[in-house]
């Protein structure tokens, strides 16, 4: 049965990673004769005249045609009669790092292209330092463009030493340099009449030929549950793809975080009932116990695994908003997603030295070391250990976005010495005690839509109403408790942060908490409902527009604004994100205070 | 790397992929057009889900013009494995006769891309499986696994999101939705060889076989029905032919052939000197068409 190799080709833009591969393809006859006649034409029109450009063939957004750059990912499919091969063409400009690690992370062996008229550059380390943090083992530097150098050994050699100066910082399984040339096909498929002196094979040899297979050998068993089927009682099966070692039936395993054990029942692969499979399979288990197994649960067997809360991780990051300490995000490891907190950014690294930087955010591209904490128990392994079971991805919980890919370096033991004291007296009985249902009410609006009054107002019904309350005032609250921080973006995270601990502490002792802070921003809104807890938080939107604020401007804030003497003003100079889904909203243009506080209580009523 | 052969593998990706929709998404849809790589994908779903049913409806889109054998492969497919098998045709466009003889790419985009952007509108799909490979053409090369389309279903090339390992996120705001390619790494071959390997079942419009066509503008076109505008000079002609896609037949063209069997196919597929596409005919117009196209919101 024929293998298959997945490989990228990276490398500074301009190397010639297109060229590389579409001659690949071309001289292979291994391109169909009408994308070849398609290639001809477009290279008519394109901008290198006459003679066929190779890189078309890859080339496929009309963008990238039109600017002569690759800017996502393309892959090609291509067979000769020792392998199968998958290639990821991957862009070489740094704006589309992101692009090259997502090629990355789909690959077993990496050819990274040098121009020989150049040597190492900046890119050539940044994309071997994304190999390696990605996982890929197997490295092929193609030093191509050996024609510019007149086919030159000497020159070969000097980067040659470069290169293997460049890679001792890394734990690459096997290292292979290669002088080519892309455009005229030396080494390439053929070996070169040019260069005698080289004797080890072409490029295609030496892919048709390595073995990328993971010798170290793997005991045990551990598939991650994708999800749990249940087409009718007499079945439960937990479907999910075998990640390492293999599984029998009869084995005793352990579903993971919960702990309890069970023996196999029954395995399918795919459709067939068997008694036995293995790495890679697709299959569906019974076990012969109801225990505790869900979407995000690991069956294992004879494996260490962390199972935890905190970690720390080697990012890479790829989002256009920064990262800073303190920010939350879905993280996704297997089949699991938990909110998460990155805690600090210890240092990121420079790509080109290796060198640890101080930083307190981080950049589109940049690579750092960080802290994360978990919402939830995760079950993981070190990336090292295990590919499958130590990668992770970090979404933005705004925007949706794929803000960072990340590996595990290793687990903190910091949250497994802190035990949760279970207490006699509960929040419930304190809650009884007092009559009352405790909750938080989040007021959010610009500054001057009424916030402080209002608030003040529904504080003074409640007591009236005999209700036990406690008022979180955002200026106060700076004036004590948060003395030490300032306005900026981590500085604001973890005012918030604090603020949303406080009032469940007070939850928890059957008070109803009453804040009113700006909070403009929905990633803090929704972190402080997180830790205040959804059925707790009652999100109040005070939706007096901008326009009305400005007019009252009670405090005179929005003229210095306006006058450029404030920054990050919200509403003014920094934006105010709405709340999408608020328990209450109000405006109050043209209310009274009364009809405004009115409507609140009513509004309170059916919830406290 | 595991031991799996080269089609296992793929297979247990396309399985892993499907699962991950099934669990994390709101409301899927498979699309189901009828022809080999759709064939292939049900055969998936039914193995990855076994022995529970695939776990969401499947969706054809009728344009009125397929060949006939298709529709009635189709309905045989849904009562064989007791399928939800929506089907949709955009009524608005055939009430106004809108065909591939007068209409051209307005045709192919009233009754096929603006079809599917109603139907996914209409049931509030948030994710659709699609048969689409990397394989088949430039600009699918370069698309994600898990491809996202804004609220009016179109693709933004230049913005896809990173796919790390097989961490595919998910996460849709009201009204997006996400195209998803489980066969995206496969080619042409692996599809035929897995074919093969399964026994799955196809339309016999992949067999050569003698069928009446006409021969216009350099592709071969088979007459499915009276519906078919003969042009003058034309008379439909017995010839042996298949087909390697299938669509609206007055749009598909054929290939002289005398490959009955799938051993046949293979071997003629293997030496191929055309890329697949070649016989749609609306691929040909420029490079750079698919992708336009796309953006808009085909599939």
């Amino acid at each position: 049965m024929q293998s298959l190799l997945k490989f990228i080709t990276c490398g500074s833009v301009d190397d010639g990673k297109s060229t590389l591969i579409g001659h690949m393809l071309y001289d292979a006859k291994l391109i169909f004769a009408d994308q070849e006649k398609a290639l001809e034409l477009d290279s008519k029109v394109g901008s290198r005249n006459g003679q066929i450009d190779y890189s078309l063939l890859l080339d496929g957004l009309m963008a990238e045609r039109e600017q002569g750059i690759t800017i996502d990912v393309a892959y090609r499919y291509f067979t000769t009669e020792r392998r199968s091969f998958i290639v990821a063409d991957t862009p070489g400009h740094e704006e589309y790092t992101r692009n090259m690690a997502v090629g990355a992370s789909f690959a077993d062996l990496a050819v990274i292209l040098v121009d020989a008229s150049k040597g190492v550059l900046v890119q050539t380390k940044r994309h071997t330092r994304i190999c390696s943090l990605m996982g890929i083992r197997h490295v092929v530097y193609a030093v191509n463009k050996m024609d510019l150098i007149n086919y030159d050994k000497y020159d070969f050699q000097d980067i040659q030493r470069q290169i293997k100066q460049m890679v001792s910082e890394y734990n690459f399984e096997t290292l292979h340099i290669i002088p080519v040339s892309a455009t005229e096909g030396d080494n390439v498929t053929k070996p070169s009449n040019k260069m005698g002196w080289y004797k080890e094979g072409t490029l295609l040899e030496y892919l048709e030929n390595i073995d990328v297979t993971d010798h170290s050998d793997e005991t045990g068993f551990v598939m991650p549950v994708q999800r749990v089927s249940r087409p009718d009682h007499t079945f439960r099966g937990f479907q999910g793809q075998i990640e390492v070692g293999g599984i029998s039936v009869g084995d005793e395993v352990v579903s993971l975080p919960s702990g309890e054990k069970s023996h196999v029942k029954s395995i399918l692969r795919t459709n067939q009932e068997v008694t036995t499979a293995g790495k890679g399979e697709a299959v569906t288990i019974q076990l012969e116990d109801e225990i505790d197994v869900s979407r995000g649960c690991m069956l294992a067997k004879d494996v260490n695994l962390h199972c935890g809360k905190m970690f720390t991780s080697r990012l890479l990051w790829m989002d256009d908003s920064n990262l800073v300490a303190g920010k939350n995000y879905f993280l996704k490891i297997g089949t699991k997603m938990v909110p998460c907190v990155v805690m600090n950014i210890k240092y990121k690294v420079d790509v080109n030295e290796g060198n640890h930087v101080q930083t307190d955010r981080l950049y589109k591209n940049e690579i750092a070391c960080c802290d994360i904490s978990c919402a939830d128990k995760i079950v993981y392994d070190e990336f090292a250990h295990h590919k499958e079971l130590g990668g992770f991805i970090l979404i933005d919980r705004v925007t949706n976005m794929t803000s960072a890919c990340g590996i595990v370096e290793h687990s903190l033991r910091r949250d497994d010495n802190l035990t949760w004291h279970t207490m006699d007296i509960t929040r419930d009985l304190r809650a009884q005690q007092k009559g009352q249902n405790p909750k938080t009410i989040w007021m959010t609006g610009l500054s001057g839509a009424g916030k402080s009054t209002l608030i003040n107002e529904v504080e003074k019904r409640l007591f009236a109403l005999g209700k036990h309350t406690m008022l979180l005032d955002g200026d106060n609250v700076r004036m004590g408790l948060n003395r030490n921080l300032g306005f900026k973006e981590q500085d604001r995270i973890e005012n918030i942060r604090r603020v949303a601990e406080v009032a469940k502490l007070m939850n928890d002792a059957g008070l109803i908490v009453l804040t009113s802070f700006i909070s403009p921003f929905a990633s803090d809104r929704l972190r402080a409902r997180e830790i205040i807890g959804g059925d707790n938080f009652i999100e109040i939107y005070v939706s007096t527009p901008l326009e009305e604020c400005e007019k009252r401007d009670v405090k005179g804030l929005y003229k210095k604004a306006r006058a450029g003497e404030i920054p990050n003003f919200s509403g003014i100079s920094s934006p105010y994100e709405p709340p999408k889904d608020a328990e209450v909203e109000i405006n109050t243009t043209g209310k009274t205070i009364e009809e405004s506080v009115d409507y609140i209580m009513e509004q309170l009523e059916s919830i406290l | 790397m595991s031991q799996l052969s080269h089609l296992e593998e793929l297979e247990a990706e396309a399985i892993y992929i499907m699962r991950e929709v099934a669990a994390e998404c709101e409301k899927p849809v498979m699309l189901y057009s009828i022809g080999k790589d759709s064939s292939v994908m049900l055969h998936l779903a039914l193995k990855a889900f076994y022995p529970e049913k695939p776990p969401f409806p499947f969706l054809h889109v009728d344009t009125t013009w397929k060949f006939r054998e298709m529709i009635e492969f189709r309905d045989k497919m849904a009562k064989k494995y007791g399928l939800e098998m929506l089907v949709y045709t955009n009524e608005e466009g055939a009430k106004q006769g809108i065909n591939p003889f007068d209409h051209g790419s307005a045709y192919t985009d009233i009754m096929k891309t603006q079809a599917l952007k109603q139907a996914l509108d209409k049931y509030q799909f948030t994710a659709a499986f699609g048969g689409g490979r990397r394989d088949e053409e430039k600009s699918r090369a370069k698309e994600r696994i898990f491809s996202f389309r804004n609220s009016s279903h179109g693709w933004d090339p230049k913005n896809q999101r990173p796919e790390m390992w097989k961490l595919f996120n998910t996460k849709l705001f009201k009204g997006e939705e996400v195209r998803v390619f489980p066969l995206s790494n496969w080619t042409e071959k692996d599809i035929w060889q897995y074919i093969r390997q399964e026994n799955i079942e196809i339309p016999s419009l992949y067999y050569a076989k003698e069928r009446p066509v006409v021969y216009r503008d350099g592709n071969i076109i088979m007459v499915d029905d009276d519906r078919m505008r003969l042009e003058p000079g034309e008379t439909p002609v017995m010839k042996k032919v298949r087909f390697r896609t299938l669509g609206c037949y007055p749009l598909t063209g054929g290939v002289e052939s005398e490959a009955d069997t799938l051993d046949a196919i293979i071997e003629e597929t293997l030496s191929a000197v055309s890329s697949e596409r070649t016989s749609r005919v609306i691929d040909n117009e420029a490079a750079g068409s698919m992708e336009r196209r796309k953006r808009e919101g085909y599939f």
